[in-house]
């Protein structure tokens, strides 16, 4: 079990995790994207918090006129100031590093910014996210990040070729993410982590609750109960329900789901034309209803029974 | 699978009537399977929001000890699903809920304050144990380039400019008249701003050692070109004083924080190496798993080096300035190294708290 069924798989980023239970999670590797605009995020918070804790002790000290007169005073006001630039080296190295670890520390593992776009970290053996590893994935940010850019950004006209041969070697730091099909960055591998989409979906309203087509599945299904029909649903017979397969099944599920007249009535005239039936007609809702809970029950039949079809262009698999 | 479905299906707890008729009045067998089981996954994943959002404490205890079970519960009822229904928004809801819920399940669990009180109690030691081969490597390296630092410039004195930066010189050039010398080392409890002094060192070696730490990602030959040129640096100064016959009073003022600061750097120093040595030769285990087994280890050690070179900076700001004899210094030097010895290698503490060492 350590590939994602086909079938499931939305993206290509899609990967099944086991536990050290031995349970089977299935995640989605965050995106490149989204990694790199919550990075955004968060060195826009850090940077505000920065502005205004600058801002704030400035404002404690009485503004900047004479300060680096008085610093070396030794009297209560220069005391006090020292205090205040000690104050302010202490934030600045907190803000640099600890944001980050704090964070991630918390229960939902994930900075601001990365909670805004979604996303989280994860131990990429399924095991327990531990503190050393929060730390370590955090600790290579200055390689990866601040130093490259920085040695890139003092390109002059006379950097030469040991500015080129540095810069590349610090470029393979910044890119890193690119180059492995998990996204995973220095401090990724170092720590042993990932980053994972924290998905988030309600349960949506069982398809065939409620309606009384009990009775026209009886056939696939010899334990349903058998009530008597509320309304005259459609039937439909097994060679109209043989031309689909899982593939349609959820597109009209989709269709269903979301309920657009406009797309109903398109779906019921394909559907319509390619089973040859026309009785539907101002009742498609009803209609498309029907037919997804027949096709549904005979598919899942089909899959008890160890018979899949994935689409319409594939045989009944044996 | 059938049968195992089947008797699941009938050993539910007992339900309100309308919800059983909604139950019965389900078409398909795999709804039915479904609305049997949803009571149990909303109300996982109720438990499971909550817990997102921090509120661990207002959680009942009944929820609580009620989660691996709803965990496990949800997570069969995601594979039988898989298995027997077509049904893309419930398989879809209940691969995120699974998902959620693990996050929640293997999520931290230790508050910063619990896994901090296992760090120093024992934790640290053993990671620093645990890396002794790189620390044996880093101190041969860092006494080889004192000793290069020293070599070069007793042959040319210009190599002195070239391992020591202009402004970290100061008056500190060779040359210089013995007194001039003196001065740098004594009677500095008169200038001011001790205590500003004290944190810009512990900022500015603090993100250098972070720096050493992070190279050893570059198979760790990095890590040990930082650790060359330092200590060469401190090579040449000592070849300056020991000109000037000021170098046992030189090593006095720079053992007070210098024990510290050294040890903290060689450990930064040792365990990116620990890091490089593990990318480069993993043994028999896959390359990944090996070099994250490494890096957690080092982030242990490196947390470490962050608090002792806050150590250092209070001792080089305010008890070198205050302690202004030779004697005295050395004193507070050598107990600081003592102290250190001791807790990274006598100590054992319950190491078994933290980390992977």
């Amino acid at each position: 079990m350590s590939v994602v069924p086909t079938r499931y798989r939305r993206t290509a980023r899609d990967r099944l995790l086991v536990t050290p239970e031995g349970i089977s999670v299935p995640v989605a590797v965050a995106s490149r994207g989204s990694r790199l605009g919550a990075l955004m995020l968060d060195f826009l918070v850090i940077l505000v918090l920065m502005g205004l804790t600058t801002w704030g002790l400035i404002a404690m000290a009485g503004g900047l006129v004479g300060i680096d007169r008085q610093l070396e005073q030794k009297n209560a006001l220069g005391y006090a100031l020292q205090f205040l630039v000690i104050v302010w080296m202490v934030a600045m190295f907190l803000f640099r590093n600890a944001y980050f670890l704090l964070f991630e520390l918390g229960p939902r593992g994930a900075t601001p910014g990365k909670r805004m776009v979604g996303i989280r970290i994860a131990a990429r053996d399924g095991g327990r996210l531990t503190a050393e590893m929060v730390i370590a994935r955090n600790l290579l940010r200055d390689i990866e990040l601040f130093l490259p850019i920085v040695f890139i950004m003092q390109a002059g006209a006379d950097s030469g070729m040991g500015w080129l041969a540095a810069s590349g070697w610090l470029a393979i730091f910044l890119l890193m993410p690119l180059f492995n099909r998990d996204g995973l960055r220095a401090g990724d591998i170092i720590a042993g982590t990932w980053v994972l989409e924290q998905p988030r979906r309600k349960l949506e309203a069982a398809m065939s609750v409620g309606r009384a087509s009990a009775q026209a599945v009886s056939f696939a299904d010899d334990k349903a109960p058998r009530t008597a029909p509320a309304r005259a649903g459609f039937r439909f017979e097994d060679a109209e329900l043989a031309v689909y397969g899982e593939y349609e099944l959820q597109a009209l599920e989709r269709v269903l789901r979301d309920g657009r007249a406009q797309s109903l009535e398109s779906v019921y005239q394909t559907i319509a034309r390619k089973i040859g039936r026309s009785d539907g007609w101002n009742d498609e809702r009803a209609f498309l209803e029907d037919y997804y809970t027949q096709l549904r029950a005979r598919l899942e039949a089909g899959m008890r029974m160890g018979r899949r079809k994935a689409d319409k262009f594939s045989g009944t698999s044996e | 699978m059938n049968a195992a479905t089947h008797s699941a299906m009938h050993s539910g707890t007992s339900r309100l009537p309308e919800a059983v008729s909604a139950i019965e009045s389900a078409a398909l067998r795999s709804d039915r399977f479904r609305l049997e089981r949803e009571a149990d996954w909303q109300r996982l994943e109720a438990i499971v929001t909550r817990m997102e959002k921090g509120r661990l404490r207002r959680l009942p205890d009944e929820d609580l000890l009620a989660l691996p079970g709803l965990y496990r519960t949800v997570a069969s009822s995601l594979s039988i699903a898989r298995e027997t229904s077509l049904d893309a928004a419930t398989l879809a809801y209940l691969e995120a809920l699974v998902q959620r819920a693990w996050f929640v399940v293997s999520g931290p669990r230790s508050s910063l304050w619990d896994w901090l009180r296992g760090f120093l109690g024992g934790g640290w030691s053993a990671a620093v144990r645990g890396i002794w081969p790189d620390i044996l490597i880093a101190f041969a390296v860092m006494v080889a380039g004192t000793a290069v630092g020293w070599l070069l410039v007793a042959q040319d004195v210009n190599w002195y400019h070239a391992l020591v930066g202009g402004d970290m010189a100061g008056g500190r050039v060779p040359g210089a008249a013995p007194e001039v010398l003196r001065r740098t080392l004594f009677g500095e409890s008169e200038r001011g701003g001790m205590s500003l002094f004290a944190t810009q060192l512990f900022s500015n070696n603090s993100q250098v050692s972070i720096l050493a730490f992070a190279l050893g990602f570059a198979f760790g030959i990095p890590s040990l070109l930082l650790l060359v040129h330092n200590m060469a640096m401190l090579g040449a100064m000592l070849w300056l004083y020991h000109g000037a016959g000021l170098l046992v009073d030189f090593a006095g003022w720079l053992a007070v924080h210098g024990t510290t600061e050294l040890f903290a750097i060689m450990l930064a120093g040792a365990a990116g190496l620990h890091i490089g040595r593990a990318l480069a030769f993993p043994g028999d285990r896959p390359v990944l798993q090996a070099t994250a087994e490494a890096g957690r280890r080092a982030a242990l050690v490196m947390t470490g080096v962050v608090l002792m070179l806050v150590v250092a900076a209070l001792l080089e700001g305010f008890a070198r300035q205050l302690v202004d004899q030779t004697f005295g210094r050395f004193v507070i030097g050598g107990f600081m190294l003592a102290l250190w010895c001791a807790y990274f290698f006598a100590f054992r503490g319950n190491r078994r708290q933290v980390g992977p060492a």
